[in-house]
Formats: structure tokens, C-alpha cells, sequence
């Protein structure tokens, strides 16, 4: 009981002590801080800016629509009514008819055809029917599509999703990336805690020898330093946090005007609750990872003379 | 207490520092060891610290094989023993209760427990009321009393010195060494390396004399 109240007391010692250490070189510990922050904050902003990518070509509603080609002998009536049955649907938001003869007058007049198709008996444009699913997740659509295909009116259903899956193809790929980026810079934390704890274990060298003359273990030698690095870790973590949702609050207005130009309600969201305490959490156990390294590597050599 | 066994120790660069040396130690004993600077004296004490492990033959102390202890089983051997070292060794960023109380906080004596035994250790020092002091702001033979105080604050068996007068003036270093012998009259076994001669002639002490890395006189021993 007793050693274990020891233990916790020379825990709290270590961990106040090392923040004061930090404090007592400001100018120094600022710029270990810094580094590790920018190298924290890069991989946190760009999966922000992806995670935001991701929730802006979900809320793209017009990625999904399709358009369904009806038979030619169709009527513009019997249109109107597979129109207003496609919509009633619960799983479309929308239908637009686009009338065969309509069609054909905008085609005349865009096209530079019209003599073409005066050369032809008729409209050869059937009616067609643009569908707006409520859902656009792809599967959705697909079945949606394959549903209305099945109707008697129905010549051709032409879905475009593949630029969809295109780009969601591609922000996993970019996923991946800052994933890669993650682990990479995480390593450079490590690496900026552990050659920081390097320098200080040296100019500390009379310490830890006296420390050791007199019977420090070498936990005892080792859990200083450990603190230190959690609070470089957890600094930089926390500046990092800074400047990621400093950055969002700063882009957030020009987002929103620009969204609402394509009339669209979307606006950037920031690192939420458990990110944010990923991001503090993986900073303070890399920045403890790293003078620990640090540590075993360096603690040793260092023996009473 | 402390046992020499035939100890040989070579150095990585070739030099011999100590070659066949053989003696005895009781709980209790006091005892000199002299000689010319180079003969082995600060090797000797060494062995006995675990800073350096014999070449050949054997160290004991307290009845535990030095040569054979594993590393991580000296820190503890270390918390039983007190060293005394003539550069003091004295922390300067840190007041001198944090000196003194350094080996008791890594023993995991209470808060309580530390403040009474660094007290009692200054004061058996003669440096009283000077907790909050900076050690830069002491006399050299105030800083080797600080020493000292953090030598014997954990109550060790057994007290070592190396050249704990070295650099002190002839009062002083007087001062010292019947410090040394309080700590002995109260059963701890001291061993104190010294080449000044002068200053202990006066002591009724057992004397160790080594040359040249072997013991060359034992003179003045009480016990066998």
C-alpha cells in the first residue's frame, strides 16, 4: 500500500516536474512544440478535408439522377401518368418529364441537325423522364433503376453512376494516402520527442549518474523523461487541434457562400469528439513512445564514472 | 562486511589497477586506505560501488558476490550502501534538502519519513537550517558535508569515501574525518581513501596500504 502510494507520488512528482522543465526553456520547448504540432495538424487536416469531400459527394443529390428513355409509341398522357406513378414512389424525390416533341425543338434549334431531321418521317426522340432518387447510395439507385426498367413503358434506363463511383474511388484512394501520410508524420513525432529527449538526457548526464550512484533504478531515471515526452506529445497535439479548427473557422464562410451559389445547404465540419481525442491521445502516446526510445537507447550508456 | 578475494582488475586499455588484492572487512570496522595516487585506491572503491566489476577473483559485500550481480539488481545494492565522492557529486539545480533527500525518494520513504531523516542528517553534519540553500552558494567543505548528509541519510551499512578531504584545507578536513568516526561509532563499517597521511596519524584506525595495485601493509588491526 505504502509502495504504491510511493509510486503514484513519484508519478505525480515526475509529471509536474516535467511541465515545469518544459516551461523553464520556453523559446526551446516552443519550437519542439511547434514542429510536432505542424506535423500532427497535417495528417488531422487533410483527413478533415477528405471527410469532408466525402459528406459534400453524398450530399450531391444530382449525382444520382438518371434518365429513363420511354417507348417510342408511348403517349405524351400515358408519359404524364408513368411519370406521376414513378414518382408516388417512396423512393424517388423526384421526376421531370421531358416531352418527345419539346425534345426535338431544342434539338432543331442546339444542334445544327434541323436538316437532318426534316429528312426524317417524324420525331425519332421518345419521351424521356429524368428520376431524382431520395437515396444516393448507389446500390439504391441501382435497384431503383432496375425497377423502373421493368415497366411495360419503359425502353432504356440510362444510369450514370460510374463518375460517382469514380470519385469515391478516388477519395479512398485519398483515404489511403492520408492514412500513409498518418503513419509517417506519427513517426516524425516520434523521431522529433525522442532526438529532443536525446539532448536533454545528455545535458542531464550528472544527473542521472548521481541518480544512479545512490541506487536509482533505472525506472526511476526513465520516468521523467517519459513525462516529458507525453507533454511535448500532448502540446503539440493540442496546438495542432488549434490550427485544424482554426483553419475550418476561417474557410467556413467562403464554404458556405460558394455552396449556397450551387444551391446547396453544405458546409464544412470540423474534428469531432472522438477524433479530437484520437488526435490528443495518439500525440501524447507518441510523444511518451518516442522518449521512450529515446531512453533505452541512451539511458544505458550513461553510467557512474 | 567487505571481502577481497585475490581481486584482479584490468582496465579495457590494458592498465592493471589492482593485482591480487586480499582483505577483510567486519560489521563496525574503520578503516584507512592509503597510498601513493595511482596505486588503486579510487579502483578499489569502485568495485566495492559496483562502477566496475573485478577481472578475476572475488568482491563481497554484505555477503552478496558483486562480480556475479545482475544488472538490474544494483540499484538496490547501491540504496545499502553510501558513497562519498571527492567532487561532491551534488545536484546544483536543485536546494540541498533535494540533495540529501535524492536517495530516500528512491528508496519510497514517505514524505514525512524524508523530511525527519534529512534533518537528522544535516544537523549530524553541522548544516542545520540550510534546506532551502543552493548547493553553488556553500563553502567546498560545506558541499562535501552536503554530501556526506546524502551518503548517510538512508542509513546505510556500509560508508565509502574517496578522498573525501581532498580538496579541503587541513581544519577542515579534520572537521571531516571525526565526522566519519561518529558515523562508525554508531556501527556503520566506513571506508575512507586517503593519500594524506598526515591528517590520520593521529587516528587509532586499522590502515590499508596499497602500491602498485597490491595491499602492502595492514597495520593496526583489531580483529582478525
Amino acid at each position: 500500500m505504502d509502495a504504491l502510494r510511493h509510486y503514484f507520488r513519484l508519478h505525480r512528482s515526475n509529471c509536474i516536474g516535467a511541465l515545469a522543465r518544459i516551461a523553464r526553456q520556453p523559446f526551446a520547448s516552443a519550437l519542439t512544440i511547434l514542429v510536432i504540432a505542424i506535423a500532427l495538424a497535417l495528417p488531422a487536416a487533410l483527413r478533415v478535408a477528405v471527410s469532408n469531400a466525402d459528406a459534400m459527394s453524398e450530399s450531391w443529390q444530382g449525382a444520382a439522377d438518371f434518365t429513363v428513355y420511354l417507348k417510342l409509341d408511348v403517349a405524351t398522357e400515358a408519359a404524364r401518368r408513368t411519370a406521376r406513378a414513378i414518382e408516388s414512389r417512396d423512393d424517388v424525390a423526384a421526376v421531370t418529364l421531358i416531352d418527345r416533341d419539346a425534345a426535338l425543338a431544342e434539338f432543331r434549334a442546339k444542334s445544327g441537325f434541323g436538316e437532318a431531321l426534316d429528312a426524317l418521317d417524324g420525331n425519332p426522340l421518345p419521351h424521356a423522364l429524368v428520376v431524382r432518387p431520395k437515396s444516393g447510395v448507389a446500390a439504391d439507385v441501382e435497384a431503383l433503376a432496375a425497377a423502373i426498367g421493368k415497366l411495360p413503358e419503359t425502353d432504356l434506363v440510362q444510369v450514370d453512376t460510374a463518375w460517382v463511383a469514380r470519385l469515391r474511388a478516388m477519395l479512398a484512394l485519398a483515404g489511403r494516402l492520408v492514412d500513409l501520410a498518418t503513419v509517417l508524420l506519427g513517426l516524425a513525432v516520434a523521431i522529433v520527442v525522442g532526438n529532443t529527449i536525446r539532448l536533454e538526457i545528455n545535458s542531464r548526464s550528472t544527473e542521472i549518474e548521481v541518480t544512479k550512484l545512490v541506487g536509482g533504478t533505472d525506472g526511476f531515471i526513465r520516468r521523467p523523461f517519459l513525462y516529458l515526452g507525453l507533454w511535448y506529445g500532448l502540446a503539440g497535439a493540442l496546438i495542432a487541434w488549434t490550427l485544424v479548427t482554426g483553419g475550418l473557422w476561417v474557410l467556413g464562410p467562403p464554404v458556405r457562400t460558394l455552396a449556397a451559389l450551387y444551391g446547396s445547404t453544405f458546409a464544412l465540419h470540423g474534428l469531432s469528439l472522438p477524433e479530437s481525442g484520437v488526435l490528443l491521445a495518439g500525440g501524447a502516446i507518441l510523444g511518451w513512445a518516442g522518449a521512450g526510445l529515446a531512453a533505452a537507447r541512451h539511458l544505458r550508456a550513461i553510467e557512474p564514472q | 562486511m567487505i571481502r577481497f578475494e585475490n581481486v584482479f582488475k584490468r582496465y579495457p586499455n590494458g592498465r592493471e589497477a589492482l593485482s591480487g588484492v586480499s582483505f577483510n572487512m567486519e560489521r563496525g570496522d574503520f578503516v584507512f586506505l592509503t597510498g601513493p595516487s595511482g596505486a588503486g585506491k579510487s579502483t578499489l572503491l569502485k568495485l566495492i560501488a559496483l562502477i566496475e566489476r573485478p577481472t578475476r577473483g572475488t568482491v563481497l559485500v554484505n555477503n552478496q558476490n558483486t562480480g556475479r550481480m545482475p544488472r538490474r539488481k544494483i540499484p538496490a545494492f547501491r540504496q545499502r550502501l553510501g558513497v562519498v565522492f571527492q567532487d561532491h557529486k551534488l545536484l546544483y539545480d536543485r536546494s540541498v534538502f533535494d540533495n540529501v533527500a535524492l536517495p530516500l525518494v528512491i528508496a519510497g520513504a514517505s514524505r514525512r519519513e524524508t523530511e525527519k531523516r534529512v534533518r537528522a542528517a544535516l544537523d549530524q553534519v553541522g548544516l542545520r537550517g540550510r534546506e532551502t540553500h543552493a548547493p553553488i552558494t556553500l563553502s567546498t567543505g560545506e558541499q562535501q558535508r552536503v554530501g556526506i548528509a546524502r551518503a548517510v541519510a538512508p542509513r546505510p551499512d556500509v560508508l565509502i569515501a574517496d578522498e573525501p578531504t581532498g580538496n579541503l584545507d587541513p581544519e577542515l578536513s579534520i572537521e571531516i574525518m571525526e565526522l566519519f568516526t561518529r558515523f562508525n561509532e554508531v556501527g556503520v563499517t566506513v571506508l575512507i581513501a586517503t593519500h594524506d597521511l598526515d591528517l590520520i596519524r593521529h587516528m587509532q584506525c586499522r590502515r590499508l596500504k596499497l602500491v602498485a595495485g597490491q595491499i602492502s601493509g595492514d597495520v593496526g588491526r583489531v580483529k582478525g
